[in-house]
């Protein structure tokens, strides 16, 4: 089993907060397909179309026969770990801070032998150990060696920790209190042991009984908050920004037009102004602040969360300006991503398909709840992934987004 | 004559026997807008975004830019803005004739019936006895509804929202058409959103004080504060709104002379 992480002690304001140094993050274009893979939860390696030899490192051409038909492929990851041992010195100050390190080298199932991040609930060698791709604070994909079978506490491992965005002891900005959504992710962040939710309150005159309810709940914070307000931002960042760890942005208008459906411009502009003017004022109010304490402590600054829509990924006529204000979304979250790349924050996107709230309420099953939504933005943070595409709808659109956006936007504009 | 009491205003305002009373909200983005069912087209509330601030930007200068609905903060209502008064000539802030926009106002004391409750409407009864007490109504008089609500700091008891909607006081119908045909008023005034009462969407016809008002080229003031400090007759408001293109209403400053 794995030592429980326990809560951090306070810290000491007299000393220095400590940078947040990102371990080495270079990588060839090629290895980026493992970043990528890495990015959606998978273990990925390349695998000639050829001969059939799955990679290790990624390359160009095979190591067996030179074919550059290389495609990446899921791995199952398990293997024999051959050797492990504990780095105490390292060149690079990332590694410094944090020593020792773990490493082990394992002998793929599947061909190559790996040298991988060791979790402490494996081994000693030569043991069974299953390999998985994590995303490490440089936001590159690394591969860590896991038991092969669940242990106690495996999440809190100190090495994974750091590739994880676990909101245990943690505090959480949730930006909109007053829908289903907003109020189905405070309870499920504080059931995985959140310390701390802030709820942002937009229009108070517009009451919310879910809201109210929820304000009942010790952990519950609510503060006055609306992405269309600039000084409220400022403000709100201004009061809470220096303690917030992880920021998920739920907030979100939703109308359901298309281009002709709607005369003006009035719906499109106010999904415009919280979608994403709302996005690029949290950044610019909230995100200087928690790039500095990006390694403030084992519990500091770890994931700022965009709730967007698979309508991002290819507009959904019938809700035509809602996805494009998304797409927007999309796109600015990307930059924010670069920003944020070099503190260790990740950015975490979510694509859900049709939620199931009034402003889907003609649309047929299926429809994700706001539960299953909210337990999917938790996984995404304790597994550290950066693209979350939860429920079925989401699946299938991504699947054949992935197989040919040209004939998605087909399908969707016929 | 005319040059003779503009020049004793210059000194009663000089000397501080007249005094001026500000009947402004200040406009800032946490002030309450109208709310409407969220599929209608909305107004935007007021905001404002740095253009510099002594900054990169510009580095000797503060500015911002400003964004608001017509109907924003303390409003004017020209004709054009109800059905009622769409083809009424000078029925937009644009073409409303200026010499309306200066006039005696007749306050009406609802404080007390409003604070009884929130769905206080002025009757026709109600505006006889006042008269009563201090005189006809005159013609071209801005009549103003003092509630007190504007004393209401909080935005959710300003607004008064529940389940069945607004509550807030405003003029029965019968009143709105007593001021209209037997007063030949102005305008009306008043501290909350909306010259109307919050429930008037159940009177007949919805919305009488916008329908007949406007209906008759007559204008609206909403949330008008300092209402407590104007005499029930003697002050002349001031009230013109931004000279906008074809506007249906505009945020505007309300100045009040008062004997001092």
């Amino acid at each position: 089993m794995t030592a429980p992480f326990t809560r951090p002690k306070r810290k000491n304001p007299v000393l220095r907060t400590r940078l947040p140094l990102p371990p080495p993050g270079a990588r060839s274009r090629a290895a980026l397909g493992l970043s990528a893979a890495a990015a959606m939860g998978k273990f990925k390696l390349q695998v000639c179309e050829a001969c059939r030899c799955v990679q290790y490192p990624p390359r160009e051409a095979c190591g067996s026969c030179l074919s550059p038909r290389l495609r990446w492929r899921e791995q199952d990851g398990f293997g024999e770990l051959l050797a492990d041992t504990q780095v105490h010195l390292s060149q690079e100050p990332y590694f410094r801070e944090r020593a020792p390190w773990r490493i082990g080298m394992v002998r793929l199932d599947a061909g190559p032998t790996v040298i991988v991040h060791l979790h402490s609930a494996c081994g000693p060698a030569p043991c069974r150990v299953r390999v998985g791709a994590r995303l490490d604070k440089a936001g590159q994909g690394v591969l860590i060696g896991f038991p092969v079978d669940e242990v106690a506490n495996m999440a809190d491992d100190r090495q994974l920790r750091e590739m994880t965005c676990d909101p245990k002891f943690r505090k959480v900005l949730i930006t909109d209190g007053k829908t289903a959504v907003g109020q189905a992710l405070a309870r499920t962040i504080i059931a995985a042991g959140a310390d701390l939710v802030w709820v942002g309150q937009a229009e108070p005159w517009k009451r919310s009984a879910g809201l109210e309810a929820l304000s009942a709940l010790p952990q519950v914070a609510i503060v006055p908050l609306d992405l269309t307000d600039s000084s409220s931002v400022v403000e709100a960042a201004g009061s809470i920004g220096g303690r917030v760890d992880i920021l998920i942005n739920n907030a979100e208008v939703h109308r359901t037009y298309g281009i002709s459906a709607r005369n003006g411009t009035d719906a499109a502009r106010l999904e415009m102004d919280v979608n994403y003017f709302g996005l690029l004022r949290l950044a610019q109010g909230f995100g200087p602040a928690m790039r500095g304490r990006a390694a403030d402590g084992a519990a500091g600054a770890t994931a700022w969360v965009n709730l967007l829509s698979i309508y991002a990924l290819s507009n959904f006529p019938p809700h035509g300006t809602f996805s494009a204000s998304k797409a927007a979304a999309l796109s600015l979250s990307q930059a924010l991503r670069a920003e944020m790349r070099g503190s260790g924050i990740r950015v975490i996107n979510v694509f859900p398909g049709p939620i199931d709230d009034e402003w889907n309420q003609p649309l047929p099953p299926p429809k994700l709840a706001a539960e299953a939504l909210a337990k999917s933005v938790v996984s995404a943070l304790k597994d550290g992934v950066e693209d979350v595409y939860p429920g079925d709808v989401a699946q299938e659109w991504l699947a054949r987004w992935e197989e040919n956006p040209k004939v998605l936007e087909r399908e969707l504009t016929a | 004559m005319a040059a003779d009491s503009l020049v004793l205003l210059a000194a009663d305002l000089a000397g501080g026997r007249v005094r001026v009373v500000d009947l402004t909200h200040t406009l800032s983005p946490d002030f309450p807008p109208i709310v409407l069912p969220p599929e209608c087209g909305q107004s935007w509330p007021f905001r404002q975004e740095e253009i510099s601030r002594y900054d990169d930007r510009g580095s000797g200068w503060y500015w911002n830019n400003f964004s608001c609905g017509e109907h924003t903060g303390t409003h004017f209502d020209a004709p054009a803005h109800w059905i009622s008064g769409r083809d009424l000539p000078n029925g937009t802030t644009d073409t409303v004739p200026v010499q309306n926009l200066i006039g005696p106002a007749c306050v009406i004391d609802c404080s007390a019936e409003s604070a009884a409750d929130a769905d206080f409407l002025l009757t026709v009864e109600f505006l006889e006895r006042w008269e009563a007490r201090h005189g006809r109504i005159p013609t071209r008089a801005w009549v103003l509804m003092r509630t007190d609500w504007s004393k209401r700091t909080d935005p959710v008891a300003y607004q008064n929202l529940d389940e069945t909607g607004q509550h807030t006081p405003g003029p029965s119908s019968e009143a709105v058409r007593f001021l209209v045909q037997e007063r030949d008023v102005m305008g009306f005034g008043t501290e909350t959103i909306g010259t109307d009462a919050g429930q008037a969407i159940h009177l007949k016809p919805p919305h009488p004080c916008h329908y007949y008002m406007h209906g008759a080229g007559r204008y609206g003031l909403q949330c008008l504060t300092n209402l407590d400090q104007l005499p029930p007759t003697g002050a002349i408001i001031i009230c013109p709104p931004l000279k906008m293109l074809k506007g249906s209403g505009s945020p505007l400053r309300v100045l009040a002379l008062v004997p001092g």
